[in-house]
């Protein structure tokens, strides 16, 4: 190609954005980067959709976790955005209080997440549980509850997510904190020395435990559905913990702003119905929060199925875990 | 006829000058811009205080080893030639644009728990090493950073004319009377600036550090912006952070413009040096074997990252060229932006330091600010400043371009700036008395001698700007991505060994840039 070419290919990149379409309605949801990809979910969803509402769905990716809320709040009632989809109920409150989101019209006659659903702003979309994955070629007897952890020798290694940045690195904050309240600086102290690292975010980390730095990482029960399913691998498998395990519900919400705001609800409708939920498993590797009438892919019959959830109540999350995060640094950083 | 400085004219003030003020409006105007868009105002912990503390201390102890190796590497590629060497020159410039999560990942292929190193240990019963804490912060850091120290110092060394090294020679100077007269003044110019850029990357790192640092007590100064920015949205404290960092800057900044003493090397006719007085066998065991330690250091991570991308590399998912496209115009146009700024700023600061010392003192100083605001704070604060006024999606490529422009200005005016200096030393008196104007004036007796670092200060901008996630994130549409974004997206969904591939990619074609803009202005030698 010409300098010319790549000029003009640039421009029209950088302006192709702003082209509607036609003058279908559009409905813009703000998500996640892993959700939007060609390798989440986002494809299928947005083919899905469009196929039943005649209108234009544009995914957007606006930052991970946490961030996804920063964004919204930065951009305020002026946001171009209708609905939010990727918070989950450690930010649910937060993001209430925020008064930027509107209740929810309707929700399904049921969900399949593990509690009672009672929110009445956000809607679950998928859930799965925190969980210490390894690879069963190499490690024989995987630890069976945070105990169990800190009895291994010194020189057995996990790879954790900082709860500053990463929302499995909170998750297991929470898990830590919702099983032993007041006992979790000392589960922390005693984790310490088999804390390898604590990386930025779930890929650093993922990446460090593929390359065999560590015996195990902090990713989801659900992570070895995708070595099964995606790459017929079995060696890889979840630690299942006698305390249970520590649920992340992820959320999507309508923002009062909308613009569409019936084209909005639809899509909530649509994200509970078969559609949509028949995709998620095998994209986002989470479970549906309504299973799919199909049933769940093979694969994830395999994996283990915690006897307890665990969650702490949306409205104590942020006291919760102010605390908790102070004593997650002074037990890490002696 | 008495020598008069040369007049500032109106030209210099309107790029010079518009250059500063887009500089001061990408740092301190965004800085102040999030801080007004604050709703409540919060005080600084004491966790906020250790990571700047530990901030501080890494960038010291990082920066001081990555000199420390640099100089005996620039001085063997200095004085020896040999086959390979611009190769070497051209993999120098590939550690420090790689993002972040490859080079760890390449890091502990080698010296991680199952690296070849703790492999090799193993295999003859020694203790193994582990490199999570203080130290494997400082061994990422100077992976990165060795590379840019070496090039800036051997920068140096080629600024020293080769004609003063054949007068050493009649005189029958020794090594160390060359290194005495000639080399250590070099050095004394050079590494201050050396020193400043490398603490302030280091100061401003966040993956690396906290991945290889162990746990939270390697927490920096930009996590805890980030997580002030991205999970509290306490813009408050993310700016009184952004705002301590510049503090931080500017005091190093300031010692280091003050240790610094321009060089005084009288001119020479651009000949290539020959080095007499280091032909001992000694010497060259001396200098070979440094280039063997670093560039087994610099250059096994790079292997491994090579040989994981490579399989992967053929079967890349289509979109990952549109992203390519993306990535390279974008660094394309940063790099011409940083450059254009960088000759700009330089032309005011040379003038106005012929009258007022101190205040181009000030505004060199003010050259390095970018380095020290946090990528993510200027991203917030255009995202604040912009938004209620233009869709961000319709303006992510030039902002992108315009933002990495200025994060690699500092290294663009570290290059250029000197050797203007030179040039305007050697060559602007003779120039002016032969009535040589404007445009002239510089395309004849300045331009020459500023093609080599011009073109290296545009590969070094080009190839941060391909690396380099930055705004992107903040602005990108659901269409545009760029090669880390795609790299990231791909790391996200489990497509670790795609992702390999887009690193790889990533890493030639920064090279392949950074190769072309320094190939442009290494042909100083045949100037004539």
């Amino acid at each position: 190609m010409t300098p010319k070419l790549l000029l003009a290919a640039g421009i029209s990149l950088t302006f192709a954005s702003t082209a509607i379409a036609d003058d279908k309605p559009e409905l813009i949801v703000y998500t996640y980067d892993s959700f939007v990809s060609d390798w989440g979910p986002g494809p299928a969803v947005e083919k899905a959709f469009e196929a039943q509402c005649d209108c234009d769905l544009k995914l957007v990716a606006a930052g991970d976790g946490a961030s996804l809320l920063t964004r919204i709040q930065l951009e305020g009632i002026r946001t171009d955005a209708d609905l939010v989809l990727g918070l989950d109920t450690n930010l649910t409150a937060r993001a209430k209080s925020t008064d930027l989101f509107a209740p929810l019209v309707e929700r399904p006659a049921v969900l399949d997440v593990p509690i009672t659903w009672q929110d009445d702003t956000f809607l679950p979309y998928d859930w799965g549980y925190f969980a210490f994955v390894y690879d069963n070629t190499k490690l024989e007897n995987a630890p069976t509850s945070f105990d169990d952890l800190i009895a291994k020798p010194d020189d057995f290694k996990i790879v954790i997510q900082d709860p500053r940045s990463s929302s499995p690195g909170l998750g297991l904050l929470m898990w830590v904190k919702a099983v032993y309240g007041n006992r979790a600086p000392e589960i922390w102290e005693g984790l310490a020395p088999k804390i390898l690292t604590v990386t930025k975010g779930w890929s650093e980390a993922y990446g460090m435990f593929l390359e065999g730095e560590a015996d195990m990482v902090l990713s989801y029960t659900t992570s070895p559905a995708y070595h099964l399913i995606a790459e017929d691998d079995a060696s890889k498998s979840a630690a299942a913990f006698d305390e249970g395990h520590y649920l992340q519900i992820e959320v999507a919400g309508k923002l009062k702003s909308s613009d569409q705001p019936e084209l909005a609800d639809a899509f909530l409708k649509f994200m509970t119905s078969d559609a949509f939920q028949d995709i998620i498993p095998t994209t986002n590797w989470m479970y549906p929060a309504v299973f799919p009438s199909t049933g769940l892919p093979k694969g994830f019959n395999q994996l283990i199925t915690p006897s307890n959830s665990l969650i702490v109540p949306a409205e104590q999350a942020d006291a919760i875990r102010d605390e908790a995060l102070a004593e997650w640094l002074t037990a890490l950083s002696q | 006829m008495a020598y008069r400085a040369q007049p500032i004219r109106p030209i210099h003030f309107v790029f010079g000058g518009s250059a500063f003020v887009l500089l001061l409006f990408l740092t301190l105007g965004t800085t102040l811009a999030v801080w007004a868009r604050a709703d409540v105002s919060s005080n600084l912990t004491v966790a906020d205080w250790a990571a700047i503390k530990f901030s501080i201390t890494q960038a010291f102890v990082s920066a001081i080893i990555s000199i420390a190796v640099a100089i005996p590497t620039a001085r063997a590629l200095a004085r020896r030639k040999f086959m390979g060497r611009s190769f070497i020159l051209t993999l120098l410039g590939a550690p420090f644009i790689l993002p972040s999560i490859v080079a760890v990942l390449g890091l502990i292929a080698v010296w991680g728990r199952a690296g070849y190193i703790n492999s090799f240990l193993e295999a003859i019963s020694q203790d193994r090493i582990d490199i999570y804490g203080f130290g494997g912060v400082v061994l990422a850091h100077i992976f990165f950073n060795i590379p840019l120290a070496t090039r800036l110092i051997l920068q140096g060394w080629m600024s020293i004319p080769a004609e003063h090294f054949r007068v050493a020679a009649q005189l029958g100077m020794s090594t160390s009377d060359i290194s005495t007269r000639l080399e250590r003044p070099m050095l004394r110019a050079v590494i201050p600036g050396a020193f400043l850029l490398i603490f302030l990357l280091c100061i401003s790192s966040f993956a690396v550090a906290l991945a290889l640092g162990g746990g939270p007590m390697a927490t920096t100064i930009e996590l805890a912006i980030y997580n002030a920015l991205r999970f509290e949205f306490d813009l408050s404290k993310a700016s009184q952070l952004a705002l301590i960092q510049f503090g931080i800057c500017a005091f190093i900044g300031t010692i280091a413009m003050f240790i610094s003493q321009p060089m005084k090397f009288s001119q020479g006719l651009d000949r290539a040096p020959e080095r007499w007085d280091s032909k001992a066998l000694r010497y060259r065991i001396f200098d070979f074997s440094v280039l063997f330690l670093v560039c087994g250091f610099l250059f096994l991570p790079l292997l491994t990252i090579f040989l994981r991308g490579i399989g992967p590399a053929f079967s890349l998912p289509f979109q990952v060229w549109g992203a390519a496209v993306n990535s390279v115009l974008v660094a394309v146009f940063s790099a011409l932006i940083a450059v254009g700024m960088a000759l700009a700023m330089s032309m005011l600061i040379i003038r106005i330091a012929q009258k007022k010392r101190r205040i181009s003192r000030i505004m060199e100083v003010i050259g390095f600010l970018t380095l020290a605001t946090s990528p993510f704070v200027i991203g917030t604060g255009l995202f604040v400043i912009t938004f209620p006024f233009i869709s961000p999606f319709s303006i992510a490529l030039p902002v992108t371009a315009l933002v990495n422009a200025a994060m690699a200005l500092p290294f663009c005016l570290r290059v250029v700036l000197p050797a203007m200096i030179r040039a305007e030393d050697h060559y602007g008196r003779l120039a002016d008395s032969l009535g040589m104007q404007t445009w002239a004036r510089f395309r004849l007796a300045i331009w020459p001698r500023l093609r080599r670092p011009t073109g290296f200060a545009a590969g070094l901008a080009a190839a941060l700007s391909m690396g380099d996630l930055g705004v992107i994130t903040l602005f990108a549409p659901p269409e545009l991505e760029t090669l880390p974004l795609v790299m990231y997206r791909l790391m996200s969904n489990y497509q670790l060994s795609s992702a390999a591939g887009v690193a790889l990619l990533l890493i030639l074609l920064s090279i392949t840039l950074f190769w072309i803009f320094d190939q442009g202005g290494r042909v100083e030698h045949n100037i004539r």
